[in-house]
């Protein structure tokens, strides 16, 4: 691809080993394959010292084109390649897809699919929230939270895959409803797993975020203004993080968000402990939302009845759901055939990305980590 | 009893009545530079078992449980694959500086080992500026890993070792202040005078709580001098890949590796032998029969018991906190142990004087 | 604010522009000459879209579709903007300066349909390698190595 020398703009004269001329500034390469890009993102910087000058994403290293390849799916088909784009949250992705189906179909789901898909969505968000807990940690140097955290994240795969077969890339969500009946077992081992989790979670703030060295990391690094969050198109809890109302579910509610009692998190500091404090208490939230429908799973289908083929109707349908990293958009434009005629997602990381340049430079190399970590971005969801 | 001096004495004793003077010392040289290569050796196996161990349960995992009992032969079982493997010299690199730099790092690690007391009176080099020396040769250890990382002609490197270095020269003065506090209370340099005066209790006790504060710094020091986490600014994987040692493989990197744990080590037997004693049993002043049942406890075991709690304890360390940020860890050491450490130096000289200590 | 609020500004303002609100949102369909001063008035004034969620592009054979998806953290209402632009050469102005998130989605859209924003502060390939050929989002598009035909 980029040799080290193209990449920095032609003006500039550089030596070979990509130091530029006179200015004691030099130009590192931080990724493809690195620690702390989890993934295959690959950032350009420019070093004075250890200050960051300037980054440049290049990304395109896992890019599948699933734009591409749903313009030749059916609608049943084209969800199962969406669970591989946000990867950590795929029942949300496939929750949009289904969603946006609906719409176009003007299909009415069945109370008992849209509680499952809410419990389902939420315990998605805590194993997401849980492992992006102990990247981050391990981002900044701590390697044992990534261990408590996978413990945890355990018993949802767990959860998991005895309902939906499967612990990674679910595939659950079908237009009409969910695709099989929850497991007998899953109200219990939930109930379970909840329980275990409200005493583990205190265990992760004695850990991590008292630690002092941790605050001193993280407070005042990575600043990102409302403004700015706004502007940058930032959701989820990078814009929460900076006290941005940006929470789908409580802002057009969909399924039964509207019925359950829970609060959207708001820090207003805007910097990366703003953004981790967020996340952490966002997991309580959701406890809290499958503590409310857990035991009122009403009776019924789980499906709702579907044509074996499905035809949206000539027009363009959007729907917008929150994932763990955000508002992810589903844009759909119909010519009334069996596949979609173009289909956009619009990923929550794909413009928390674009934010992370404005929040790092004029910060140390170490501030990078930390911020990109709050900054949860999962690779095939940018590059989709 | 059991005893290491005996074993040293007899061999002494049995050298002088076969060879002539000469001889012996010559054959005493061979004798330690082997025991001192088969240490090195075993210390790092040992060492790399442990801290892998000790990872696992501070992580609720096993470890390596799957080579020899428990995974005993796991250390040496990747020992061997790494000497088997390519030791790559990059194209750009300077060759002779990077093939120089492990070898510089691993015998400042093993010079360290001269001056140490394992036991009583034993000991390779009881040398009367014991405690200069080894803060003397600790810091050329620096120069190495500089040497490394402007060899590889990486940039992840330069950058590892440029922070190295600043690190290591900053925490050297916190180090070397809070050994100073103990030689003033002892009045010596030498390491078997130390370990002698600690007779009747020691230094960390004797000595109150600016005794207690200078240990406290010292190891904090310590930890950052051996480039530990939370101090592992010049490795810091998620920020530089593996800093200055990211273009070593085989067993150059292995020798980086044994040297970090071998100084570890080391680290941990002056901080044993300057405040816990090193090999004196634990001794209260004059509870005679306490302290004769302390006595029976051969003094290597002492040794070791201390030092390797000390490793467990920088262990422990690296696999609770995160890492710091470089200019925090210069303003840990420039604007606060720094002059702590000098507000306790000027503390325990005057304690010295007026003889507050016990 | 209402869809009806939005329609007759915008009428005033543009009185070319046509209007669909079938669908969820109320459609803007502009001319694409027009869409620099019309963004600057829709961030800039009272109405006060701060908030840009989807820049995207759809290729309609005959011609390409610019689609912008604007909403406001202030009053939470969408409106939708489209501009059809020349599929030999599609050209339009940037807006990555009033909405920062679209510096990156018009370079997406730059790298996968060929579409030139004018003015752009950088515009480059964002996935793909700076030689490939071709807009691989476009429906004519042909891969014969990678893309297998349905």
């Amino acid at each position: 691809m980029y040799t080290e020398t193209q990449i920095v703009h032609n003006n500039t004269k550089t030596t070979v080993d990509g130091a530029l001329d006179g200015t004691g500034e030099m130009v590192i390469n931080v990724g493809p394959q690195h620690p702390a890009t989890h993934g295959v993102l690959h950032l350009v910087i420019t070093l004075n010292g250890e200050t960051i000058k300037k980054l440049e994403p290049h990304l395109g290293y896992i890019h599948r084109s699933i734009e591409k390849m749903c313009e030749s799916l059916s609608y049943r088909q084209f969800i199962y390649v969406t669970s591989r784009m946000d990867y950590l949250s795929s029942h949300i992705n496939n929750h949009a897809c289904a969603l946006t189906v609906e719409k176009g179909l003007q299909l009415e789901i069945p109370p008992r699919a849209q509680v499952i898909r809410v419990l389902m969505d939420e315990l998605t968000r805590i194993a997401s929230h849980e492992l992006w807990w102990g990247a981050m940690a391990m981002d900044l140097g701590a390697f044992t939270p990534f261990f408590y955290a996978f413990r945890e994240r355990e018993t949802i795969t767990d959860i998991m895959e005895e309902t939906c077969g499967a612990r990674l890339t679910m595939n659950y969500m079908v237009p009409g409803g969910v695709m099989y009946d929850i497991h007998p077992n899953f109200q219990r081992r939930v109930k379970d797993f909840i329980t275990l989790f409200k005493s583990k979670i205190d265990e992760y703030n004695d850990l991590v975020t008292g630690n002092i060295i941790f605050q001193n990391r993280m407070k005042g690094v990575g600043k990102l203004s409302a403004e700015d969050a706004i502007s940058f198109g930032c959701t989820g809890p990078v814009a929460r993080g900076s006290g941005v109302k940006s929470d789908i579910r409580k802002l057009f509610p969909y399924e039964v968000y509207d019925k359950v009692e829970f609060d959207e998190i708001l820090e207003t500091e805007g910097d990366s402990f703003a953004r981790y404090m967020v996340r952490i208490r966002e997991m309580h939230q959701s406890v809290r939302i499958i503590e409310q429908l857990i035991d009122n799973i009403p009776e019924g289908d789980f499906q709702a009845k579907t044509k074996a083929v499905l035809k949206l109707p000539k027009g363009e349908f959007y729907t917008r759901v929150e994932t763990a990293r955000g508002e992810l958009g589903v844009y759909i434009v119909s010519e009334g055939g069996t596949t979609p005629y173009r289909i956009k997602f619009r990923s929550p990381g794909f413009s928390n990305l674009s934010a992370l340049e404005h929040m790092v430079v004029g910060s140390k190399l170490g501030d990078l980590m930390a911020t990109m970590g709050t900054l949860d971005l999962v690779i095939p969801d940018i590059d989709r | 009893m059991f005893s290491l001096e005996g074993l040293t004495n007899s061999l002494q004793q049995w050298l002088n009545a076969h060879f002539s003077s000469t001889w012996v010392l010559v054959i005493e040289s061979l004798l330690v530079i082997l025991l001192a290569i088969t240490l090195f050796a075993i210390l790092g196996l040992v060492l790399v078992l442990m801290e892998r161990k000790v990872a696992a349960h501070m992580q609720i995992r096993l470890g390596p449980n799957r080579v020899g009992p428990m995974g005993m032969f796991q250390t040496t079982a990747d020992t061997l694959k790494l000497i088997m493997k390519e030791g790559l010299t990059p194209d750009g690199a300077d060759k002779f500086l990077f093939n120089l730099a492990p070898f510089v790092v691993m015998i400042v690690a093993m010079l360290l080992l001269a001056p140490i007391p394992f036991a009583q009176n034993f000991q390779i080099w009881d040398i009367n500026i014991g405690v200069l020396f080894v803060s003397a040769v600790s810091s050329i250890s620096v120069i190495g890993i500089l040497m490394a990382g402007w060899a590889s002609n990486n940039k992840y490197s330069l950058l590892g070792a440029m922070r190295s270095g600043a690190q290591i020269v900053s925490y050297e003065l916190s180090a070397g202040l809070s050994i100073i506090t103990i030689v003033v209370l002892t009045g010596s340099l030498q390491l078997s005078d130390i370990v002698s005066s600690q007779q009747n209790g020691w230094w960390i006790f004797k000595g109150h709580i600016p005794a207690f504060i200078a240990f406290v710094i010292f190891i904090i020091a310590v930890t950052a001098e051996t480039n530990r986490a939370p101090f592992d600014m010049a490795e810091a994987e998620s920020e530089l890949t593996a800093g200055f040692h990211t273009e070593y493989s085989g067993m150059k990197f292995a020798l980086f590796f044994l040297a970090e744990y071998i100084n570890i080590f080391i680290v941990c037997a002056i901080g044993a032998t300057l405040f816990l004693g090193g090999w004196m049993p634990l001794h209260i002043g004059n509870l005679e029969g306490f302290n004769h049942i302390m006595d029976y406890i051969p003094s290597s075991v002492w040794f070791f018991g201390k030092v390797f709690f000390l490793i467990f304890l920088i262990m422990w360390f690296r696999w609770t906190f995160p890492r710091l940020r470089i200019d925090q860890l210069l303003n840990l050491e420039w604007k606060y142990l720094l002059p702590i450490s000098m507000l306790n130096l000027l503390l325990v000289t005057i304690m010295a004087i007026m003889g507050w200590h016990f | 604010m209402t869809k009806e609020y939005f329609r007759e500004y915008f009428t005033a303002l543009l009185p070319t522009a046509s209007f669909d609100e079938s669908g969820e949102w109320l459609n803007v369909q502009i001319q694409p000459e027009q869409w620099r001063s019309f963004a600057l008035e829709l961030r800039q004034s009272e109405l006060n879209f701060n908030y840009l969620f989807c820049l995207t592009c759809i290729d309609w054979k005959t011609h390409l579709t610019m689609v912008y998806h604007l909403s406001s953290t202030v009053h939470r209402q969408t409106v939708v903007i489209k501009a059809n632009l020349n599929r030999d050469s599609p050209e339009i102005e940037t807006v990555s300066d009033l909405w920062r998130t679209a510096e990156f989605h018009e370079r997406e859209v730059y790298d996968l349909f060929g579409v030139k924003f004018l003015n752009h502060p950088d515009l480059r390939r964002l996935i793909l390698e700076d030689d490939f050929s071709g807009y691989p989002l476009r429906k004519d598009f042909e891969d014969p190595i990678n893309m297998i035909k349905l």
